[in-house]
């Protein structure tokens, strides 16, 4: 017994070693931002929605935005692919830049920028159209296709990448509304990356549906961030938690607190960080 | 600290604070009566402390069932996962406590018909009195989540340390004097160190209350006086002190 014992420490400080490594070669290839954001503040009007946030996001990795409604996070998500531009009113200052460059530039074309920063809300939204024309819609308008048969690769393999090819290669004819809930999300995911984006924003993605058809999303968004760069937006803890390797949370327009994600759910440094996920908040 | 906004998360959490209380008083009163019982030769208080150690691991059982629910229903983070596993590794510490005051009740049952030598007596009693103080001490600190105190019991384990190895050498000489004094002896000094685990659990329950204040570590180099077990004393050297 005390052999057995002693094998297993001896195992057990091998396998920490390891994992130590992992982590070590891990964090140095993360250690690139792969988008900044600098001195961010946005103005709806008079009102000023976002103070001043500044974050590191690092590339191929999943980072959580929390905080509770109306805490800026989603407007701050929406300022990566400048959907804000589509609101009349609203003003934003500072910088941000995805692989160094400026996404505010004036050279830049901001539809292009939306095919390389994907986006999926809250609520799936397909097209009511085919399932297959849900994946193909982007890459045709893109140009990024250049032949019927090479259109054909692009939506199966984004559909398998979103993990839906299984249940509907025998129905991409069929409208994409006909699917579950969670197959339309996962339909709404398959969209996004069929363009080939580097970045992807994901808008409370799993709010809507049932806990299995969370954890396809879940683990789908695990398998995605070894190519992607993966920004969540998400009212549950656990799931922040769960996906994530970096949380970044957000109060009353401001970014209290950006860490690691196992730093922020065991150790949080900001008081105001530790009532709202512990759910103290008055 | 602000209170969670659910209420009964809140109390849940409180219970559980409640019950190390209570599990802390019952392992410092079974601390005192085994040592009563050793230095009175009363067999019929130590059975009783022989007896009631079942209700420190009845507690120690509640606690962990109700950490395992609070893990399942609440799936506690930050500041109160650190509480949760706080809860769970002192509960563990007090029942270890209480396991030893039973040894030390069961030897004074078997003792108690011997004449126990005197100035051993004194000083397993000091052990006692410094062990108790200990263990209130780091108890007061846990109810008041102070780091600060729980380092000075962290420190203080080693004066308990340094009683046990004076009275481990007085216990050799006393054997050496009469091998008929080996039996009675080496009951009081498995009592000793008995006294002197204690001291180390308070320092462990010390340790978990700095982590769960500051959610770090303290070092692991605690300056451990207990020299006993890297020592071998020769008759001679027993007899030159």
């Amino acid at each position: 017994m005390v052999r057995e014992l002693g094998t297993m420490q001896q195992l057990d400080s091998g396998t920490v070693d390891m994992m130590t490594s992992i982590k070590t070669k891990a964090a140095d290839e993360n250690l690139e931002a792969k988008i900044e954001a600098r001195g961010i503040s946005v103005f709806y009007g008079e009102k000023q929605a976002l103070f001043d946030v500044n974050v590191d996001i690092p590339r191929n990795s999943v980072m959580a935005f929390i905080g509770p409604s109306g805490c800026g996070k989603s407007t701050f998500l929406r300022c990566i692919n400048r959907m804000n531009d589509t609101i009349p009113i609203a003003r934003i200052e500072g910088n941000i830049s995805i692989d160094g460059q400026d996404i505010n530039d004036r050279e830049l074309d901001v539809i292009e920028l939306r095919a390389r920063v994907g986006m999926v809300f809250q609520k799936p939204n397909p097209f009511p159209k085919s399932i297959f024309e849900n994946v193909a819609y982007g890459p045709r308008i893109h140009g990024l296709s250049t032949s019927k048969s090479n259109l054909d690769e692009i939506v199966e393999s984004s559909l398998q990448r979103a993990g839906l090819w299984e249940e509907v290669k025998d129905r991409l004819n069929e409208s994409g509304t006909s699917l579950s809930g969670g197959q339309q999300q996962r339909l709404c995911i398959a969209r996004a990356i069929a363009t080939s984006p580097d970045v992807i924003l994901m808008d409370e993605p799993c709010s809507a549906l049932d806990p299995i058809a969370t954890a396809r999303v879940e683990e789908l968004i695990d398998e995605l961030k070894q190519s992607l760069t993966i920004i969540i937006v998400t009212h549950s803890m656990q799931q922040a938690a769960r996906v994530s390797q970096r949380t970044a949370f957000f109060h009353l327009g401001t970014l209290v607190e950006e860490n690691e994600t196992r730093t922020i759910f065991t150790n949080p440094a900001d008081q105001r960080t530790q009532d709202y996920i512990t759910g103290r908040f008055g | 600290m602000l209170e969670h906004t659910v209420k009964s998360y809140e109390e849940e959490l409180k219970l559980l604070d409640s019950k190390i209380a209570q599990m802390g008083g019952f392992a410092e009163r079974q601390l005192a009566e085994s040592f009563d019982a050793l230095e009175r030769r009363d067999p019929q208080l130590a059975a009783r402390v022989i007896k009631s150690d079942a209700r420190i691991d009845a507690l120690e059982r509640e606690i962990q069932e109700q950490v395992i629910t609070i893990i399942a229903r609440r799936q506690p983070i930050a500041v109160d996962l650190r509480q949760i596993m706080a809860v769970l590794n002192i509960s563990g510490d007090l029942e270890r406590i209480g396991d030893l005051a039973k040894n030390v009740a069961k030897r004074a049952l078997v003792i108690a018909p011997e004449a126990h030598p005197k100035p051993i007596i004194t000083g397993l009693n000091h052990m006692v009195e410094l062990a108790s103080y200990q263990l209130k001490d780091v108890l007061d600190a846990f109810a008041t989540r102070n780091a600060d105190r729980a380092v000075d019991v962290w420190h203080s384990d080693s004066k308990l340390d340094n009683l046990y190895n004076s009275i481990f050498r007085e216990l050799l000489t006393y054997m050496m004097e009469d091998p008929r004094n080996i039996g009675l002896s080496t009951h009081l000094l498995f009592g000793a160190k008995n006294i002197e685990r204690v001291g180390d659990h308070s320092t462990n329950i010390a340790e978990t209350i700095y982590f769960l204040v500051k959610g770090e570590n303290l070092s692991d180099d605690r300056p451990k006086a207990d020299r006993t077990s890297s020592t071998l004393i020769k008759s001679e050297n027993v007899e030159n002190t």
